[in-house]
């Protein structure tokens, strides 16, 4: 019991630091905010007759899956630069902890700028028709997407730009096959096969059922995927880094 | 009674290098152990598998008895590191990473913040606590850095190189702080290529030379070998030879590059008198003259032919 409260404290620290140090910065806050209301602009003029709560379910998805995936990616390779790395891989904090608290950290931005698109939802007066279901799926969602962003960071180089590349190539393809733009109902078969393959697929799914009462997947499969992914995300993380964390040093 | 630190056949190899080969030391307890050698020797390497930040390829260390890499935590816990690259976060600040410090050890709060304060206090930095990292020196960086480590009263402590490159006020402070900590019973294993350094704080050296170990002894020991070593350069405006300078009294061998001679000598003072005495007697001008502090260089010519390695 000491053991686990001694590893949270540890954890939450290394959380704290880094929204101190990457989070709580002018320019990454103000993209944090703006971030989805441009989305939601571009979206909003381009929107093919789509309603307005089908584009903010999307919107939801899309900004908490980029600001979630946003920085947890580049932290180790920018200590590893840094050399501030060792200091912490020197403490008792283990690697399953650090990568825990770097998460941590990563789970409270993007809930925090996601909350800034329920705003707008709200503005707007779409009725919010299942609020907890919503809150669950944001929380497991967050914990996934944040855990994809510490998987992306595993190769161990120290060049935050290669890693930040390399997210690039992976997020934006994901974002396409997981129904913000599309509804699932009008994906050919080839892209439904895709659809299933992505986490964002099930949280927009729910966002849209907390918005419209309509959804692709049943609520639970929703979920259970999304606690699925976020279970195999995180672990695997922690043990690909306790691999590759050595060879940053 | 077993060593605060135990290692055993540690090994390391990236590549076609073999960074650290087959070494065994131990450290024991309430002495500063220093670990001397030049750059690329191994050191750095060594002193990151003993704090279990990379794995070893061979071998065993073991930290106040429990095995580095099966009980990471339990030996880290009790330890303190200044690594040899390390930094604080350059965008918190100075009090900011000791309380970070105090939240990975495990130090309650009002203690870490006492602790802090005497730290900083002694260290020189207490009124800058507040300022971000980014605006420290180099001095006053690696002094938080020591404290950084200090937080949390290890037993043992470890430092790669913790004075390479500082003022010199900085490293007297750091010094005398590490003088005073082993006084109060701290263990301290210390990497240095600086002969004196080591010297003047430790109570036995190992020598590491390209992954080995070539020597382990009391510092006196060490400094005996190089002070029965001492060169001396000299450049004449005429011809001598090398069989002139190795028959004077005092020298022991003579070799020479371009137009000057290097000797060797245990007796710096004979074999200076010897010169002058040569030079009168040839009618030749002494143009330069030059003694040479002993190098590490040296030392470890003079050890390692001792090793008879
Ligand atoms: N991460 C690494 N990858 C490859 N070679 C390394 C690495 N770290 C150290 N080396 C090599 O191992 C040898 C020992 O280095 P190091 O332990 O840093 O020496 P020291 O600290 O004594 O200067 C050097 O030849 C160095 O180039
Ligand atoms: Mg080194």
């Amino acid at each position: 019991m000491a053991a686990l409260q001694g590893r949270v404290r540890q954890a939450w620290a290394i959380a704290r630091k880094d929204m101190r140090i990457y989070y709580l910065k002018g320019p990454v806050l103000i993209f944090g905010v703006f971030m989805p209301v441009f989305l939601f602009l571009a979206f909003y003029m381009g929107g093919r007759d789509l309603s307005p709560a089908f584009l903010l379910a999307g919107l939801m998805g899309m900004t908490l899956f980029f600001t979630s995936t946003a920085v947890s990616p580049a932290i180790f390779p920018w200590e590893g630069q840094a050399k501030t790395l060792e200091r912490l891989a020197a403490s008792p904090a283990s690697i399953a902890t650090i990568v825990l608290g770097d998460m941590t950290a990563s789970v409270i931005f993007g809930i925090g700028v996601t909350m800034v698109t329920l705003l707008i939802a709200l503005g707007l007066g779409l009725p919010l028709l299942h609020g907890f279901v919503l809150a669950a799926a944001i929380l497991l969602a967050a914990v996934c997407f944040s855990a994809l962003g510490m998987l992306l960071a595993v190769p161990p180089t120290n060049v935050p730009s290669n890693i930040m590349m390399l997210s690039s190539l992976l997020k934006f393809p994901l974002v396409f096959i997981s129904g913000i733009f599309v509804p699932l109902e009008e994906l050919p078969s080839w892209g439904m096969a895709l659809a299933v393959c992505s986490p964002l697929t099930y949280f927009t799914d729910i966002a849209r059922y907390s918005f419209t009462g309509t959804h692709f997947f049943p609520v639970a499969a929703d979920i259970a995927a999304l606690a699925v992914f976020a279970l195999v995300f995180t672990v695997a993380a922690v043990v690909l880094h306790r691999r590759t964390m050595p060879r940053r040093m | 009674m077993p060593g605060v630190i135990e290692v055993s056949g540690l090994t390391k190899v990236f590549g076609a290098i073999t960074a650290v080969d087959h070494i065994s030391f131990e450290v024991r307890e309430g002495e500063i152990f220093g670990f001397l050698g030049p750059n690329g020797a191994g050191k750095t390497t060594t002193t990151r598998m003993l704090t279990g930040v990379i794995p070893m390829d061979a071998g065993s260390v073991h930290i106040f008895g429990h095995d580095i890499s099966t009980a990471p935590v339990r030996a880290r816990q009790r330890s303190g590191v200044v690594p040899e690259t390390s930094n604080a976060y350059a965008d918190l600040t100075g009090w900011q990473n000791l309380m970070l410090m105090a939240d990975l050890y495990g130090v309650p709060r009002r203690r870490a913040e006492e602790r802090s304060r005497d730290l900083l206090e002694t260290l020189g930095i207490l009124e800058r606590r507040d300022q971000k990292v980014q605006g420290y020196s180099k001095g006053m960086k690696q002094r938080l850095i020591l404290a950084m480590a200090l937080l949390h009263e290890p037993e043992l402590l470890f430092l790669d190189e913790p004075t390479s490159g500082l003022d010199v006020q900085s490293t007297r402070m750091i010094l005398s702080l590490l003088r005073g900590l082993n006084e109060g019973g701290t263990t301290i294993f210390l990497t240095t290529h600086n002969m004196d350094e080591a010297n003047q704080l430790c109570d036995r050296v190992g020598i590491i030379r390209d992954g080995r170990i070539v020597a382990i002894d009391a510092p006196e020991k060490l400094k005996a070998a190089i002070e029965r070593l001492h060169r001396i350069e000299v450049s004449f405006d005429g011809a001598v030879t090398a069989d002139d300078l190795a028959s004077l009294p005092g020298i022991a061998g003579a070799g020479r590059t371009g137009d000057k001679w290097q000797i060797t000598t245990e007796d710096a003072d004979a074999a200076i008198r010897s010169v002058v005495a040569l030079s009168r007697e040839r009618g030749v001008r002494i143009v330069t003259l030059q003694t040479l502090a002993p190098s590490l260089d040296d030392a470890f010519l003079r050890l390692t032919g001792e090793e008879g390695r």
